[in-house]
């Protein structure tokens, strides 16, 4: 009986295509200037990853004499970014946000319907992360705090550093190798589960 | 003759002082010294240096959007809305010969002909900024070549079956 209702559909596109009937998320993955973002979107990506540009036109602010002529000029931002193929028909894609904080208009597009976003934090220079960090508390989107281990670098205990990133209570504070795929992995996880916490959903 | 001309004269063009410099190439008008370009000979790698990605793009991306653009904002075109050709191939010698596309229409469908494939990554193959794939995009979709699912908005509506299927998709891994 169930062979005969799951022939009927088969032959219709709708059924052809349900392999691809495909959604997608994304997670964006920030922090300062060589904390290691693309590192982590390539260690857990299936795909190496990958590059692409927003270019915009803005209206140039006038800096000289010759306020009120305002010149339009073009701003190109690079975006790297993975996918991980997480089922038939479900995509996750990784953003790595530009490192240059004044491109606010990029992280916008970006953050809109995201699930989350780790934020990267490198030891020796910590407050690079404060504007990714309050980027997304400000906006109410779920985040955790990953301390990339460099080599060579004094590990800190994450309590040390969500004291001094002044972080909410509740915000993960993970340490990890960037590098390492298995820890990329577990990043997402744990990023996933609070997301699921803080939405009051039960996985 | 000579005499006048060995002062150069930042008027007068530069080809009629040529001649009477030492080594005495004869005068000839035409060409003024210059090889004669071909228009229509096969270009050599040495043309090519000029064509290299320090360049720049040889065609201007605005004018393969015809100078348009399209609002971000309207989010049918998110960079992770999934993208996937409909329908037969377009253009003379297939279905709708009528449609004229660019090279540019082409490679976009066919990149995203067997899976769908997000703005982002269109973006990537085609090399081309994600606000040029959004016009083309915009293009396909009216000539309903291309069909598109726009990602689920977790921020606003988190979805338990969905942040399951992550969960367990990542654990997978």
């Amino acid at each position: 009986m169930a062979s005969v209702h799951s022939d009927a559909p088969s032959t219709s596109t709708a059924a052809r295509k349900a392999p691809w009937a495909t959604s997608a998320v994304k997670i964006l993955i920030a922090g300062g200037f060589g904390a290691g973002k693309t590192t982590l979107v390539g260690a857990v990506s299936e795909i190496r990853p990958l590059r692409t540009e927003e270019s915009l036109s803005e209206v140039g602010r006038p800096v000289d004499d010759t306020a009120g002529v305002e010149a339009k000029r073009t701003t190109t931002v690079a975006m790297d970014f993975g996918r991980i193929d997480l089922k038939p028909g479900l995509a996750l894609y990784l953003f790595g946000t530009p490192g240059q904080d004044r491109f606010w208009f990029v992280w916008d597009e970006l953050a809109r319907g995201t699930l989350g976003a780790v934020v990267l934090a490198d030891t020796r220079r910590l407050a690079d992360s404060f504007p990714s960090v309050d980027y997304f508390e400000q906006r109410g989107i779920p985040f955790i705090v990953a301390v990339n281990c460099f080599e060579g670098t004094e590990v800190y205990a994450p309590d040390a550093v969500r004291a001094a990133l002044d972080l909410p209570a509740g915000v993960p504070v993970l340490l990890c190798d960037a590098r390492r795929r298995e820890d990329g992995k577990e990043l997402l996880i744990r990023l996933v589960e609070h997301a699921a916490d803080r939405a009051g959903v039960r996985l | 003759m000579t005499d006048s001309m060995s002062e150069p004269d930042p008027t007068e063009p530069t080809e009629a002082t040529a001649p009477a410099g030492p080594g005495g190439a004869p005068a000839d008008d035409e060409g003024a010294g210059a090889e004669p370009v071909d228009l229509f000979a096969p270009r050599t790698p040495v043309d090519d240096r000029w064509f290299d990605d320090e360049a720049g793009p040889v065609v201007r991306l605005f004018s393969m959007t015809r100078g348009r653009a399209r609002p971000v904002d309207d989010g049918l075109f998110d960079l992770i809305s999934l993208v996937t050709a409909a329908g037969p191939v377009p253009g003379p010698g297939g279905a709708r010969p009528d449609l004229v596309l660019d090279p540019e229409h082409h490679a976009i469908l066919g990149l995203c002909r067997d899976e769908p494939l997000s703005v982002a990554e269109l973006g990537s193959y085609t090399d081309l900024p994600v606000s040029v794939v959004r016009v083309l995009l915009g293009d396909l979709h009216d000539a309903d070549l291309i069909s598109v699912t726009r990602p689920f908005q977790l921020a606003q509506q988190p979805d338990e079956r969905l942040l399951r299927d992550v969960i367990n998709g990542l654990r997978a891994l």
